[in-house]
């Protein structure tokens, strides 16, 4: 069991072996994702965070007023301090519980922290791809790619948090693998 | 279409000689549905208005005769009208590369579908349509049933030309690609204008009213609880006087009451006799109209197959779209060695994912129809690898769980207010739990998968065995998933990515999981989609 992909490169840049043969195979390691989608996760969850923080200051507030119910803060700050431990340990497992496998002819993504999900997409069954960013992923410079296949199971893998140069040259690989095959 | 009613197999309306040159003629003009269409629609309307009148009539008393009526005839005329509205912009148009239906009241919708990309033409004929001779066309274009084109109510000897018409069409269209690549197919879709074909599997009046007895339904006892529910709402059920009731009960039940033991057992037999012939007879009644004259043939286009009574129906799908077979049974007929057969692909079947080609029939009727498609059933001496042991310990503990904590919560609850019953229900659930911690060990022998040159097999189910079979060629992905409990204990769910139809097989060692998807994989990769028979190239 041959590793005979790229290790880890430097962030966001890794060149594409184009002639390789080997498929992908268990034991090899996978390449990492760039880490501006670490970032993006992390004010990701801020967002979600902010609208949860200050419903709960007005609550805090309508309970407290003038009469003290309950003591100041005590439903925003164990909020607090859970959206200070999400943000900054769960982009992180996120973002290392992810990664893929490209090869000549075959595509693999790995997701998930509690539910694993190891998904193989071999290029000769794509349909169409699709590169997306939304607006903070091209903040970033970050892009989502997405494989859609005919299958009803896995319709669309997607793999975000790939540099947006990095996946538009995934995309015409891939293009071109289809291309010649199909000719 | 000259059928009669209730007549099975019958044949289709030869075409008019010279109707190629009559075609060409009529072709590239914007044309409008039959007439009567708007007819089937109001007295659809009509039917749809009958409830809300009566119940209108009856909840408001007195002038509500009038006003029942008047509710009624007032729902028809605007259902007719919007049936109107409907026909006047539904137009078609039969093109030299496509046909064109263009439709929509207030907004317009026009959709195109090139000769190519049809894959065959359906006849369909609900009741209404088929009193006036009238047939709805579909275009099946195997990319999903909701969105395919269809044409409602046309005269059946203009359905079935236009039939004809678009098959010619499409023919020509497959020549020409095929000439452009030199190759000599024309030969082949010259013979493949053939309308009959050889008979693979037929539903005699017997068959089908022993398959209406295994289809046992209380679905009469829903739609009265329906009825009610709807009733309900328009008069209140709690004006009646509890005095009336408690009379009618009375009078009408004291004699069961005075039966003594004996009666009140056969009354009570009695009524469940009752509900189990009502249960039959409705059984009975839905197989009937659904499955009335069944007849399953393989002509030179695929598989056809017509059914139904009331509503007739005539789908035909190429051999080379059946991604694969499922063949279910349930835990009374598998005693009797009924099965059914359905065929997994992307077109629909009236709301259901998988065609239903032989719903009823023996092992021996099943397989020379498996062998056409194309596919094996797996027999005992596959290279079977069973689930892991692991995942039958989960399954096991996981499901017995509840029962286990229902009878615990039973037992806690009863204890405290009633202690005389605590003893039965503990014991209840927890015999559940048992019995079902023992079916979960036993299913698991007979839970298995098999890989083998072409196809990958999956059986799973003790009272009621399924089998999937899917061609390895045709899958489209392969995922392996694990949930937190899987990945301590190594086993995982492999999902295979079939096309109109799930494939997953739980409970598979890691290992085997890795070594099914390299092999499936080495399969898939070795030809590209767009060599595959029919990807509609």
């Amino acid at each position: 069991m041959e590793s005979t992909l790229p290790q880890t490169a430097p962030a966001g840049d890794k060149a594409l072996p184009s002639d390789l043969v080997q498929p992908v195979d268990e034991g090899d390691e996978l390449t990492q994702l760039h880490p501006g989608y670490r970032t993006v996760l992390r004010l990701q969850t801020i967002l979600v965070f902010i609208p949860i923080l200050i419903g709960a200051l007005l609550l805090e507030t309508a309970l407290t007023g003038e009469q003290e119910v309950i003591p100041q803060g005590l439903i925003a700050g164990p909020l607090l301090v859970l959206a200070i431990i999400l943000v900054i340990r769960l982009p992180q497992r996120r973002f290392a519980a992810r990664g893929y496998q490209m090869s000549a002819d075959r595509l693999r993504v790995v997701r998930g922290i509690l539910w694993r999900s190891d998904t193989v997409v071999p290029f000769g069954r794509v349909q169409h791809i699709d590169v997306d960013q939304g607006p903070l992923e091209r903040a970033f410079g970050i892009a989502t790619m997405t494989l859609h296949t005919a299958g009803t199971h896995n319709a669309s893998v997607d793999l975000p948090g790939l540099g947006e140069e990095h996946a538009r040259e995934m995309r015409e690989e891939i293009r071109a693998h289809i291309k010649r095959e199909s000719l | 279409m000259s059928a009669d009613a209730g007549a099975e197999g019958s044949g289709f309306a030869a075409r008019p000689p010279g109707g190629g040159v009559e075609d060409a003629a009529r072709t590239g003009e914007p044309k409008r549905t039959a007439p009567l269409s708007v007819v089937i629609g109001s007295l659809s309307s009509v039917q749809g208005a009958i409830l809300p009148a009566i119940f209108a009539a009856v909840s408001t008393g007195g002038a509500g005769v009038l006003i029942g009526l008047g509710v009624g005839v007032a729902i028809t005329v605007i259902g007719s009208l919007f049936s109107y509205l409907g026909w006047r912009r539904l137009t078609y148009t039969v093109g030299e590369q496509d046909i064109r239906v263009e439709s929509g009241v207030l907004s317009r919708s026009a959709r195109s579908v090139p000769y190519e990309r049809i894959q065959d033409v359906s006849l369909e004929q609900p009741l209404l349509a088929r009193i006036f001779d009238l047939v709805a066309v579909k275009f099946e274009t195997g990319a999903g049933g909701a969105d395919d084109l269809a044409l409602a109510y046309l005269s059946s000897a203009e359905g079935d030309r236009l039939r004809q018409l678009v098959r010619e069409r499409r023919d020509d269209a497959q020549e020409e690609g095929a000439l452009e690549e030199g190759a000599a197919a024309g030969a082949e879709t010259q013979a493949a204008r053939g309308e009959e074909g050889e008979t693979l599997f037929a539903m005699d009046t017997g068959r089908i009213l022993t398959f209406g007895l295994f289809e046992f339904s209380l679905a009469v006892f829903a739609v009265l609880g329906g009825l009610f529910q709807y009733a309900n709402s328009f008069f209140d059920f709690d004006d009646i006087d509890e005095r009336v009731v408690e009379q009618v009960v009375e009078r009408q039940g004291g004699w069961i009451f005075e039966l003594g033991a004996y009666g009140q057992v056969l009354t009570a037999l009695a009524g469940l006799v009752a509900v189990l012939f009502i249960g039959s007879a409705t059984g009975i009644v839905r197989t009937v109209a659904r499955e009335w004259g069944f007849v399953l043939e393989r002509t030179a286009r695929g598989f056809r197959r017509r059914r139904g009574l009331f509503t007739r129906t005539d789908v035909v799908m190429p051999v080379h779209r059946v991604q694969g077979i499922q063949l279910t049974t349930g835990w009374l007929r598998y005693r009797f060695g009924w099965h059914g057969l359905s065929f997994v692909s992307l077109a629909q079947d009236a709301g259901s994912t998988s065609h239903v080609v032989a719903p009823f029939a023996q092992l021996s009727e099943i397989e020379p129809i498996v062998e056409v498609a194309g596919f094996r059933l797996p027999g005992d001496n596959e290279d079977w690898h069973r689930a892991s042991r692991k995942y039958r310990t989960d399954a096991i503990i996981w499901d017995s769980m509840w029962f286990f904590v229902a009878a615990v919560i039973a037992g806690v609850t009863t204890a405290i207010w009633s202690p005389e019953w605590t003893w039965i229900a503990a014991a209840g659930p927890f015999a559940l739990g048992l019995l079902n911690a023992g079916l979960q060990a036993l299913a698991w022998r007979f839970k298995r998968h098999a890989l083998d040159e072409t196809q990958i097999m999956a059986v799973s189910g003790i009272l009621s065995p399924k089998k999937q079979v899917a061609t390895r060629l045709k899958l489209h992905s392969v995922e392996i998933a694990q949930g937190p409990i899987s990945r301590l204990r190594g086993y995982a769910t492999v999902h295979l990515g079939l096309a109109g139809g799930e494939f997953s097989i739980p409970g598979v060692p890691l290992e085997r999981a890795r070594e099914v998807r390299a092999k499936v994989l080495e399969t898939i990769a070795s030809t590209d989609f767009s060599r595959l028979e029919g990807s509609g190239r």
